[in-house]
């Protein structure tokens, strides 16, 4: 008998997605990580990006501690280059939850001259790390909660759910501290601190059908919307301001929807007609291509490149 | 050959099992060395139950040594150093999710500091997957020897207490007479976990690299499977998807470490007015909690009564809660509670200020005796100093050796000194209870993992 659905999963691909396995025990792992870090550490903060894996990082907290309770602000750090729906529905949302929302800015950096991009156009996004470890210095964090998974990407499978960075905010993944039990060593010394990921164990799927399960609010640009986007390399490149069309390109509208949302400059949709949180829990459970591989223009460069921005103090 | 039925290491103890797995998450580890086909095996379970995209697939197959096959094995090469060195270092975590459960594999590599990673991984796994490579044993001579690490890696999950042992044997496609092969191995297995008194969930034929009885009992190109004769049981994923859950020590005292205070609500809004009161946030680590329970707080030993249990902080109340669930408890009455306290039943259970443990020793810098070494335990953080070494495991037969000193990758023995008294139970008893980690108050490292004898 239960070889029927291993039958099924092999020819009858329409039929995938009916399946069900209760959300219950990501979800309490996620609370009791939580609970830890504010019970841990004395200036802890959650990174909040308006994207789908940090509201789902919400709802997380809001079960945790309740609505209007957080013990910790929301860090944002902005790359200036972010899709403005995203930006308005934070700030709306951090507003809704009662949640003290702290912005800092890449450009700020790079009035300092902390920040130096190599020509104009170059992207961002790398650069978050530098604005992000300088707000960590002013706030004196030392905790930093995010919301990435290990499924996303192969160096983040083998990062600890109690990421310990050193004075430089670095990751060293060959000094990790093994992680036993559930009893996280959150010891640290002046000037260093934990990035802390409580939902490394869920997977796009887990992560859509629980928004589908808690009806989490999450930007427009989540769902199908008629967008103007540029055939590029494979990918579906949206035309904005920073990334306008070059030579020999053409401008199409296609529908589309996000799978991340992340920096305009390297951020993808891909096409699709999925409406609701219900159809993307469809198509995902029928998906051929990673979430990072469809949609990031950053990490198509090499197989390491995610591992070297976690080394310089990156997500 | 009669498949055996599930049995657990948990039977002996107060661990109950579910009888079914109610759609429970399975974190199971997966042992075994280089080439014996655990990264093959992992990545035909990934394959096979569609959690690899065809983006990663295609990074694997332009990097794989023959032409009409994936190298399986790179899907779980995590970082640059091991892409390099073509060997994997530390444990990674892989996904996949059946119509009927949820499955997270912890992957412990087999060489680099073995130790270290398989007692990581077990911590916090339901189930060990076993591999043994029938290509490199003496199949045809009886009894058939089996490889020390074989032993190894059962003892090691035996001593973490994982509750289900499964012995893939694996490559049966490679030897001229798979049955022979399959009866002979499992005998040998049988005979060990007899002389070592482990308990075998299953013993299952199963060929990586064709998949066959790894998720169907038939291969990839629709023959029959190994041992279709002799071998009737399930198969792997079967096998794993029908484990039940097992709920750790529902039936002992009620012990609830808080993890988290929350304090009264300062804002005046109607959630926060909803519950004025402290609440006390962690997870039940034993035994039973009803709401109305008169409670003692360690170790202060203040008493008071459970007004309510909060399911969580959206104003869920609960009746009464068990091991293993997070909860809130109010008190009636203002009691001075700490993170690291813990709550029991009326009757203050024995605490203890020294302890016997079997210590694993994970640091690269070794232990050493008088030093006073951070110990957790629940939520709570308190100075310990190791007194004595009695001995040292040898882990190939968990057989005692004379020791001075303990190594990264060693499991020992140990006596401990606890600056103040904690309510440790023998580790056979919980796993929560039973379980400390020692970290070097120096360099803050994890030094040591600690089982309560």
């Amino acid at each position: 008998m239960q070889a029927n659905f291993i039958t099924k999963i092999e020819t009858d691909q329409s039929n995938l997605k009916s399946f069900y396995t209760p959300l219950d025990d990501l979800e309490e792992e996620a609370i009791f990580i939580m609970r830890e870090v504010a019970g841990a550490f004395e200036r802890p903060a959650l990174l909040f990006s308006g994207g789908k894996d940090s509201c789902v990082m919400l709802r997380i907290a809001e079960k945790a501690f309740g609505k209007g309770r957080f013990p910790f602000p929301l860090l944002m750090i902005d790359t200036g280059h972010n899709f403005p729906e995203v930006v308005s529905f934070r700030d709306h949302r951090a507003a809704e939850l009662g949640a003290k929302l702290i912005v800092r800015y890449v450009e700020d950096s790079m009035k300092k001259g902390t920040v130096r991009l190599s020509h104009p156009m170059e992207s961002r996004n790398p650069h978050q790390s530098v604005t992000l470890l300088e707000a960590i210095e002013e706030f004196r964090f030392d905790a930093l909660m995010g919301g990435a998974r290990r499924d996303e990407e192969k160096a983040r499978a083998k990062e600890r759910i109690f990421s310990h960075r050193d004075v430089f905010g670095q990751w060293q993944p060959k000094a990790q501290r093994p992680e036993l039990w559930t009893l996280f060593n959150t010891r640290i010394l002046p000037d260093e601190h934990f990035r802390v990921f409580p939902i490394s164990n869920w997977t796009e799927y887990d992560v859509w059908r629980y928004i589908e399960q808690e009806d989490i609010p999450l930007p427009s640009l989540y769902y199908a919307h008629q967008r103007q986007v540029i055939p590029r390399k494979g990918l579906l490149v949206p035309l904005t301001d920073v990334t306008p069309l070059q030579e020999g390109e053409v401008v199409e509208t296609r529908t589309v929807r996000f799978r991340t949302v992340g920096d305009m400059t390297c951020t993808c949709p891909v096409e699709s007609n999925a409406a609701t949180a219900s159809d993307i829990v469809k198509e995902t459970a029928a998906v051929t291509v990673s979430e990072r591989g469809a949609t990031r223009m950053d990490d198509q460069t090499s197989e390491a490149s995610m591992e070297k921005r976690k080394l310089e103090g990156y997500f | 050959m009669k498949v055996m039925g599930v049995t657990t290491n948990f039977e002996k103890s107060s661990g109950v099992l579910s009888s079914v797995n109610d759609g429970h998450t399975l974190r199971f580890l997966t042992a075994g060395s280089v080439d014996d086909g655990k990264s093959t095996l992992i990545g035909r379970l990934l394959l096979d139950s569609r959690a690899i995209l065809a983006d990663q697939l295609t990074g694997i197959q332009q990097k794989a040594t023959s032409d009409d096959s994936y190298d399986l094995a790179r899907l779980t090469d995590g970082l640059q150093a091991e892409r390099e060195q073509g060997i994997t270092i530390d444990v990674a975590y892989r996904y996949f999710t059946t119509p009927n459960r949820k499955f997270i594999i912890a992957d412990a590599p087999g060489h680099e500091q073995y130790t270290r990673n398989m007692v990581t991984a077990a911590s916090n796994s339901d189930a060990a997957v076993i591999l043994v490579d029938a290509t490199k044993l003496h199949w045809d001579k009886q009894p058939v020897e089996l490889l020390s690490q074989t032993r190894r890696h059962a003892l090691l999950a035996h001593l973490l207490r994982v509750p289900f042992l499964i012995f893939a044997i694996n490559k049966l496609d490679a030897v001229s007479d798979p049955d022979t092969a399959f009866i002979n191995v499992s005998k040998a297995l049988q005979e060990f976990a007899l002389q070592a008194g482990l308990q075998i969930a299953h013993i299952i034929p199963i060929s990586a690299l064709t998949g066959a009885n790894v998720i169907d009992n038939k291969t990839q190109d629709g023959r029959a499977s190994l041992c279709a004769d002799i071998y009737h049981g399930p198969t792997l994923l079967q096998a794993l998807t029908e484990l039940p859950a097992c709920l750790d020590d529902v039936d002992g005292h009620f012990y609830f470490p808080v993890q988290y205070v929350q304090k009264q609500a300062q804002q005046h809004t109607p959630e926060a007015n909803q519950y004025g009161q402290r609440i006390f946030w962690g997870k039940v680590a034993s035994g039973t909690v009803k709401k109305g329970d008169l409670v003692t707080i360690q170790p202060s030993g203040q008493q008071a009564r459970i007004s309510k249990i909060l399911h969580n902080a959206l104003g869920e109340e609960l009746p009464q809660a068990t091991s293993g669930k997070s909860i809130g408890i109010v008190l009636d009455k203002e009691i001075d509670v700490s993170r690291g306290d813990w709550l029991t039943h009326g009757v203050t259970e024995p605490l203890h200020k020294e302890i016997k443990a079997n210590l694993a020793w994970l640091d690269d810098e070794p232990l050493v005796i008088g030093r006073a070494y951070w110990l957790k335990h629940g939520h709570r953080w308190v100075k310990a100093k190791i007194s004595a070494i009695h001995h040292q495991l040898n882990i190939k037969t968990l057989e005692t050796e004379p020791a001075h000193q303990l190594q990264a990758n060693s499991i020992g023995e140990v006596h401990l000194q606890l600056q103040q008294a904690l309510p440790l139970i023998s580790y056979n008893q919980s796993r929560t209870l039973g379980a400390f980690i020692l970290v070097d108050s120096a360099s803050n490292h994890t030094s040591g993992a600690g089982m309560v004898l």
